[in-house]
């Protein structure tokens, strides 16, 4: 069974007077994914996002959307798309409800108020519909991003940096969203984001960038489970801990990270053992905690 | 199209800075009524003393065709900058506000939205010189009632009150043409900035400083004086002479339109390949 591509990138080149800010670009998001698109500061995942978009026309390469060149037949396929761009920036001296309805009619979006009502509900901001955006938080500012995207119920939405702004809370429900979005509508998702927790939470495949290029892509479960799980343990006595799990099975690597903590790099099915391990040796065990090992391969592959 | 030029409209009149140029026109026209009103016979005075020596001058002369006629004199180089404050705001202010993303993100082409943004600045163009022309006849009238027009230009013309109002209609319609190049001037260096302000100021230094120039009228660039859209910004009063200079009326509507279509073909030109980075 052949997968539907959503979005391709081929050799996707963005060059400016100066410099190259996307150098020969190539990943693709299938149908149904939620596709991190992950990459440091200044690696190119904006001016992706905005070629995608048509926001900004490459200098070379090609980008499909949905199966068609993005310069042929563009108001159909963009239709499709619903996106939230850097940060989340509206009419100040409109409401939200209005701001909503600008976007609805320039989409001719059927049912107009009943699709506002729902997707400001989505976001809960339903009692602020007729606050001027200027009055808005970021955070809301940020909620009333996401509920623009969907206004169209579009096929693909692309989410820069959705957490932005957002408290703790704000981010979970966020994140609660995003995966109700993907399974109960079946709504495809690329989040370009930072929090890499968030991504490896909700992610099924990702693409890592960097100066442009992808350094890595597929199946987040598939590229972090080739790595060995990196775990944090605090004891009672460290050094007696170090011995025990040392003579067990050399092979383990571990380091000492202060008087209190050692890190070991362990297959996941070994966790228990350890931990049994040591309290049968008397050890009191405070805890283990997984160090996040999509903050190291992204680390690692973008050194 | 015509979706997006209400929506353009609706987004114009929702903004404060929109009723700048309505407000500041009404204030001057009152003002300008009143002072006449209080001291109407000493500052027509001023303006007539010379006259006074070899004319007797008998008749209603202030009235509401002499204070549309002084308003206009006065306001026609100030009207350039109250359009520039929403012209200018037209694509700029979407750049700066970062709302293009959400724009050009939507179904629609780029064209099409530069053309409803220009209309939908045309239009409010049209409704200021509306504003401007109606509220001066119309206070004036309400105030001193009509009368006969005098005309002090390089000649003295004496216009009779039944045949002044097509004449403030024909001047109407010229303004219309000269603020549309008003308008497009200020539209493309919308089309390139990324702050209102820019459109604003630039557009008042280059018609102040193309006037400046042409007034001192420097052997070198005489030969350009014909040509340039400045020079006819006042033209207007072409229409409130005894007999019409129509060569000077005509060069001076193509000279318009052609600075028109050019100013529009390069602000659509650029806009259409520009990347969007705000």
């Amino acid at each position: 069974m052949t997968t539907e591509k959503y979005l391709e990138f081929d050799n996707v080149t963005k060059q400016y007077e100066n410099f190259t800010a996307v150098s020969g670009l190539s990943f693709s998001v299938n149908k149904g994914d939620i596709f991190g698109f992950l990459g440091p500061n200044g690696a190119g995942k904006s001016t992706s996002i905005r070629m995608l978009l048509s926001l900004i026309t490459p200098t070379s390469g090609d980008i499909k959307l949905f199966g068609t060149p993005i310069n042929q037949d563009r108001n159909s396929t963009i239709a499709q798309v619903g996106a939230l761009v850097e940060k989340p920036d509206f009419y100040p001296y409109l409401s939200a409800e209005r701001n909503l309805d600008i976007l609805a009619r320039l989409s001719e979006v059927e049912n107009r108020q009943a699709k506002i009502d729902e997707v400001l509900d989505l976001v809960g901001l339903t009692e602020r519909r007729d606050s001027k955006v200027k009055t808005f938080s970021q955070g809301m500012k940020q909620r009333l991003g996401i509920a623009q995207t969907l206004l169209h119920s579009p096929k693909l939405v692309v989410l820069d940096e959705p957490a932005n702004g957002l408290d703790p809370q704000g981010q979970v429900d966020m994140r609660e969203l995003i995966v109700r979005l993907n399974k109960e509508q079946g709504i495809t998702i690329i989040i370009s984001s930072h929090i890499l927790n968030e991504v490896e939470q909700i992610c099924n495949r990702m693409v890592i960038i960097n100066r442009g290029k992808s350094v890595v892509e597929g199946d987040v479960a598939e590229l972090l489970t080739g790595s060995k799980m990196k775990v944090m343990l605090t004891t009672d006595d460290n050094e007696k801990a170090m011995s025990i799990i040392a003579t067990s099975d050399p092979a383990i690597e571990m380091k000492k990270l202060n008087e209190e903590k050692i890190s070991l790099q362990i297959e996941r099915e070994s966790v228990p053992n350890i931990n049994n391990l040591l309290i049968n040796s008397g050890i009191k065990v405070y805890s283990i905690e997984p160090i996040r090992s999509l903050e190291e391969y992204f680390i690692d592959k973008t050194k | 199209m015509i979706n997006i030029l209400k929506i353009e409209l609706f987004k114009i009149f929702r903004k404060p800075r929109t009723y700048i140029g309505f407000a500041a026109i009404a204030f001057i026209v009152t003002v300008v009524n009143l002072g006449f009103l209080f001291e109407g016979d000493q500052l027509l005075g001023f303006l007539l003393d010379s006259l006074k020596e070899k004319f007797y001058l008998n008749g209603k002369l202030i009235n509401a065709y002499t204070m549309s006629f002084i308003i206009l004199n006065s306001l026609w180089i100030h009207l350039p900058i109250l359009i520039a404050i929403t012209a200018g705001d037209m694509l700029s202010g979407e750049a700066n506000h970062g709302t293009f993303r959400l724009l050009l993100t939507r179904p629609i082409s780029r064209m099409k939205l530069l053309t409803a943004k220009f209309f939908a600045a045309w239009i409010y163009t049209v409704l200021l010189l509306v504003f401007m022309i109606g509220y001066s006849l119309a206070l004036g009238y309400i105030i001193f009632g009509v009368g006969d027009l005098i005309v002090v230009k390089s000649a003295i013309s004496i216009i009779a009150s039944d045949d002044v109002l097509w004449r403030f209609g024909y001047a109407f319609l010229y303004g219309i043409l000269s603020m549309t190049t008003v308008t497009s001037l200020a539209y493309l260096i919308s089309s390139y900035a990324e702050s209102s302000i820019v459109p604003i100021v630039g557009t008042f230094a280059i018609i102040v400083g193309l006037t400046i120039v042409s007034t001192l009228g420097y052997a070198l660039i005489a030969p350009a004086i014909p040509y340039m859209f400045t020079t006819y910004l006042p033209s207007w009063d072409i229409f409130f002479q005894m007999e019409m200079n129509q060569e000077k009326l005509v060069r001076a509507i193509w000279v318009n339109l052609a600075y028109t279509a050019a100013f529009i073909s390069i602000s659509f030109y650029h806009f259409k390949n520009k990347d969007i980075l705000s």
